[in-house]
């Protein structure tokens, strides 16, 4: 029987590995949204914040409440966010719309 | 394992498969919206399946955590414009920083009696990765906000300093592996963590933000991977280790495309050049160069068949790319090939100019890579320099005492005519001076970027 510790870190070096050569695949036009991707998808220590949030613990439910805020933030936000970006990243016809009078009021905001 | 902690490993298992499909959704445009929904869903179905979980007793912290949570991220996602991108991403590693380090501080505070040595090390690294990443994101944000000044800060030592405090603290990690009940200890590891945050970002300048934020990016991931050790939680460690891997990458592609080391970046303090600034600038007002009108830039665009945008920061800066776009626009109109070229460094985070760019409405199959562009400036005849300045100097490859020199850039100077839109005559942030400014075929046109656009669209719709 392998020690929790051993297993983890295989499943440490596997994970890494298959995330090296799943992202080496991401193109450099899409290395923002990848970033705020990867983002909130680490977002997932919302479960470890969960779980200290919901003991009996006054310290750790105190502690647990602002990291569930921060990984929510980092989730919803983070998934909000780079699906705003992606939105944005599509093939146009070769000629443009010229006008464009509401999209300069929006570089503004 | 009692059948719901089995059903419970289960969808964490389904939620791995998901993120990785999400992540590789990502290797081209068209998927990668249907890929960001299969790591909505894994996310889901991981929390939900959490929320379930027998040791959670009470659910008034989680539900208020939840609720506010959520407010703040759609607050400070939904309408953010996407100039200030490179804060909105160091701000989120901030975040994703201190929810790891706070689990740590909780973790140890309820369970310091039950703790193995491993779990006491593993508990050990996150608090400090997780502080660390917490306060260094929040020096990044600072930095590119310009509540701190963005420039390098330096002092005699700092990185003897650093490097101490880095391995006080591993040795403090130590230390608790052997003595979990020394909670000053772990108290000062914390700290060390929040320092260290603060003084090693302080040292490192605007222009290597890009290698920064990709580092924190990766040291967000590498605190969840440790929080994953510390609760042998696979799923953290998988999703930890996905961050941390991208995070990596980036950086590693980052410091390339500046031809820089990691540790260069790290302990260099590139763009101090104590003395450079002030003799460039001297040089500046002396030397001669060809300062363009709207008009003349304008006549030259207009005869041009083939024009090579490159936008850097400047264009971020002043908010130009809607009227990057309706020049580009308006040119091809006319028949002119317009393209874009877009260096892996340019701006303040890795993809910048792009997500601008696409912002614009700017059809991505038009932006190119400096490998993929760069053969093809000595067929164009006109190239727009819109905000940008190290990318584009040609010290780079012929000068061996500049600072950038090995820095790969774009080959601007092969083209029949350039047209620089720039502030001023100042050297650019690095303090680097360009040759490029005082060549024969350039013309500077200065001025706000994007005032100077507008301009030149109206002139060329003529």
């Amino acid at each position: 029987m392998m020690s929790d510790w051993v297993f983890n870190l295989y499943i440490f070096v596997l994970a890494t590995f298959v995330g090296y050569q799943v992202i080496s695949r991401v193109p450099p036009l899409l290395h923002t949204p990848l970033m705020s991707g990867t983002n909130a998808i680490s977002g997932i220590s919302l479960v470890a914040s969960l779980l200290a949030a919901g003991t009996n613990h006054l310290l750790s439910e105190l502690l647990g409440f602002v990291a569930v805020t921060c990984a929510t933030i980092n989730v919803v936000g983070g998934f909000l966010i780079t699906d705003r970006m992606l939105r944005m990243f599509q093939k146009k016809p070769s000629t443009s719309p010229v006008k464009s009078a509401a999209s300069h009021a929006g570089a503004g905001s | 394992m009692t059948p719901a902690a089995v059903l419970l490993a289960l969808c964490y298992l389904l939620a791995a498969v998901l993120f990785i499909l999400c992540l590789r959704g990502l290797s081209g445009p068209e998927s990668a919206r249907r890929g960001l929904f299969l790591g909505e869903l894994g996310m889901l179905i991981a929390v939900v399946g959490t929320l379930l979980h027998k040791d959670i007793i009470r659910y008034d912290w989680i539900l208020a955590g939840l609720v506010l949570g959520s407010t703040i991220g759609v607050g400070i996602s939904a309408w953010i414009p996407m100039t200030k991108m490179p804060e909105r991403i160091a701000l989120s590693h901030s975040f994703g920083g201190l929810a790891s380090a706070l689990v740590g501080v909780a973790e140890y505070m309820r369970e310091v009696e039950h703790l193995t040595p491993f779990k006491m090390g593993a508990l050990g690294f996150e608090t400090f990765l997780g502080f660390l990443t917490f306060t260094g994101s929040i020096m990044a944000f600072g930095k590119l906000s310009g509540v701190v000044r963005g420039a390098p800060v330096t002092w005699k030592g700092q990185n003897f300093i650093n490097v101490g405090l880095f391995f006080s603290a591993l040795v403090a990690i130590g230390f608790l592996v052997v003595h979990r009940e020394a909670s000053h200890v772990f108290f000062a590891v914390a700290g060390s963590g929040l320092a260290l945050g603060v003084l090693a970002v302080l040292p490192i300048g605007g222009a290597d933000m890009p290698v920064v934020i990709s580092l924190l990016n990766s040291y967000a991931g590498l605190a969840a991977c440790a929080t994953g050790f510390a609760l042998s939680s696979q799923i953290l460690i998988i999703s930890g280790a996905l961050d941390g891997s991208s995070g990596l990458l980036l950086s590693l592609l980052m410091s390339k495309a500046m031809n820089r080391s990691f540790a260069n970046v790290l302990f260099g303090a590139f763009g101090q050049a104590p003395e450079a600034p002030a003799s460039s600038e001297n040089a500046a007002d002396a030397r001669p160069f060809n300062e363009a009108t709207v008009e003349d830039a304008a006549a030259v665009l207009k005869a041009a068949q083939s024009v090579i945008v490159i936008p850097g920061y400047g264009m971020a800066v002043s908010q130009a790319q809607h009227a990057v776009r309706d020049l580009a626009a308006a040119l091809e109109k006319r028949g002119t090939d317009v393209k874009y070229a877009i260096h892996p460094v340019a701006g303040r985070m890795p993809g910048h100019m792009n997500v601008l760019l696409a912002e614009a409405n700017v059809s991505y199959d038009k932006l190119f890579d400096l490998d993929a562009i760069n053969d093809d400036f000595g067929h164009t005849d006109a190239v727009l320099v819109v905000g940008a300045n190290d990318v584009v100097n040609p010290a780079a490859k012929n000068n061996a005492s500049s600072p950038i020199f090995g820095m790969p850039v774009f080959n601007v100077e092969q083209a029949r005519s350039v047209l620089v839109l720039k502030r001023s005559m100042k050297a650019g942030f690095s303090g680097v001076e360009n040759e490029l400014f005082y060549q024969p075929n350039t013309m500077m046109v200065l001025g706000d970027a994007k005032k100077t656009l507008l301009a030149l669209v109206s002139e060329v719709r003529e």
